[in-house]
């Protein structure tokens, strides 16, 4: 009989968890992939559902991982602290990249192993692609306290750094496959341009001496971000 | 068995024909009288009356919302939306489409005096974009050849060039600091190619005027190469002795080719040209189909090109 004990209480705290915020970015962050989905299976997706479905889940997958390469200039420039969201973002990220390798392999070639075979062999934008996806998999792997601890705070902090080269990569694999350029394409080639650069510069400028007291914040945003 | 009742239309209602003629003045006069918005649309889908042709598929077409929602028609925009959202500012009427060059009758033709005296058939034909998809669609149209020998084409004419309208007013692609591609789109055929039965001249398909976004208020068909060869809303044929310029091989000459004729054994140099997606048949789970030689067409038009090395000459 657990009808009695949802009160007005608990009932929130079952659908989003101690921390509302982070569950309710998991849930919103799902939505495009399931409206679009959903508006696939009622045709209301064009006239070629199929590849709007592809393209809609990859454009998400870009855009998280924007979002989660946003969150350390942000806090660095002094304009929010969100690294305690950049998990949940992140995961969202890699969630979206698997869903749309899944509708390219499963939808697309129809599950045609030597047809997905020669396409990332022979197609670099399917090389570059699925090159970008494979660096996210054990980021995602790692993304959660146990493995956190197992690995070590540096250990794990250098081995999130693939997500810059995953980034580059999704970038590059979408300029490969237009026709001609967008704005959309520029405007996402440029924010994660600016991204990267943000991290080569200010590495650099705080080589040497500010080492010790600017590391100091960092560590302890991580280890809050790390709490279950 | 239901059978549907013809509709009761008395023989009074029924227009006859010297004012259905006329019915451009009819329409022009109520626009002169301001009052063109009354009326539902003119100038957008006209019906058009076409021969049946031999030439025709008999494969299940592409609906006709997905042929009109579909589009690559970069002065519209790069979307494949964007022409079925903009193109509607185009004015396709009147039309005039210059020809010249290597021609007898080189001369300014207003659009209707060119196509009055030709008989217009229905081609329904396959069509295969380079990007990897197909459709099915009822063209209604005259044959190229028709209208070129109609211009006395010169000995030394081996090339027809095809040019699309610019106008920035209209076609916002065409304005601003972000244009993909450099304007007029130009195309271009070998003349054997042009006057193949099989290569026509589309006003109409659906069995109405073109839409905006398909090119109107003529454009190029030529079934067995990729779709991007067929030039849309063009406002000049040019007849020449050397291989005209084509713009997407202008714009990425390792991508695209003068040819371009449908081939799954050349690939695209990032994609493979194996299989298409037909549009329009099984929505979210709808299988890649082989895509065939020369566009299923190859029976027709294969020995234009015997000896010559496809690999080389995509």
């Amino acid at each position: 009989m657990p009808a009695p004990t949802l009160t007005r209480a608990t009932l929130p705290r079952l659908l989003f968890g101690r921390d509302p915020i982070r569950r309710s970015i998991y849930l919103v962050g799902m939505l495009p992939a399931v409206f679009t989905f959903y508006l696939g299976l009622v045709d209301q997706l064009g006239a070629d559902p199929q590849k709007t479905l592809e393209r809609t889940l990859g454009l998400w997958a870009l855009r998280f991982l924007i979002l989660t390469l946003a969150i350390t200039p942000l806090r660095r420039l002094g304009v929010a602290n969100l690294v305690r969201y950049r998990r949940a973002i992140g995961l969202l990220a890699f969630y979206y990249a698997a869903l749309h390798v899944t509708v390219y392999t499963l939808l697309d070639q129809g599950l045609d192993l030597a047809a997905i075979w020669a396409d990332i062999v022979k197609r670099p934008y399917i090389t570059v692609g699925m090159g970008a996806f494979t660096l996210l998999v054990p980021l995602a792997i790692t993304s959660n306290s146990p493995m956190i601890r197992r690995l070590g705070g540096a250990a794990w902090q250098r081995l999130h750094r693939l997500i810059y080269l995953a980034a580059a990569a999704a970038v590059v694999h979408f300029i490969m496959l237009v026709k001609s350029w967008s704005p959309e394409l520029v405007l996402y080639a440029v924010l994660i341009a600016s991204l990267l650069a943000f991290r080569l510069l200010t590495r650099r400028g705080r080589a040497a001496p500010a080492r010790g007291s600017a590391r100091a914040p960092q560590q302890a945003a991580r280890a809050h971000s790390v709490r279950p | 068995m239901l059978i549907k009742r013809a509709p009761d239309i008395k023989a009074c209602e029924i227009t006859p024909h010297a004012v259905y003629l006329r019915r451009r003045e009819f329409l022009a006069g109520w626009a002169a009288l301001g009052l063109g918005a009354l009326l539902p649309q003119p100038g957008q889908a006209a019906p058009l009356d076409a021969l049946k042709s031999p030439l025709s598929t008999a494969e299940p077409q592409t609906p006709l919302k997905d042929v009109i929602s579909y589009n690559n028609f970069y002065e519209f925009g790069v979307d494949k939306d964007d022409p079925l959202k903009n193109a509607h500012t185009l004015k396709s009427k009147p039309w005039k489409v210059k020809v010249d060059g290597l021609v007898g009758k080189p001369a300014e033709y207003d659009l209707d005096d060119l196509i009055k005296d030709v008989a217009l058939e229905e081609r329904i034909y396959r069509m295969r974009c380079v990007e990897g998809w197909s459709m099915v669609i009822p063209w209604v149209g005259v044959p190229l050849a028709s209208l070129l020998k109609r211009f006395e084409p010169q000995g030394s004419a081996k090339y027809v060039a095809f040019e699309t309208l610019v106008r920035p007013a209209e076609m916002p692609g065409q304005r601003g600091v972000f244009q993909p591609l450099p304007w007029p789109y130009v195309d271009g055929l070998r003349l054997d190619e042009a006057m193949h039965p099989l290569t026509i001249l589309a006003v109409g398909l659906y069995g109405q005027t073109l839409a905006n976004q398909n090119g109107a208020p003529i454009r190029l068909v030529v079934p067995w190469k990729y779709g991007f060869k067929g030039v849309k809303s063009i406002v000049r044929i040019s007849l020449t002795e050397k291989q005209p310029p084509c713009t997407w091989n202008v714009q990425n000459a390792r991508e695209y080719g003068f040819y371009s004729n449908v081939n799954p054994n050349v690939d695209h140099p990032r994609w493979s040209q194996a299989t298409e997606r037909r549009i329009g048949e099984g929505g979210l789970f709808v299988k890649r189909r082989p895509t065939l030689m020369f566009n299923g067409y190859a029976g027709e038009v294969a020995s234009l090109y015997t000896g010559l090395d496809l690999k080389a000459n995509y």
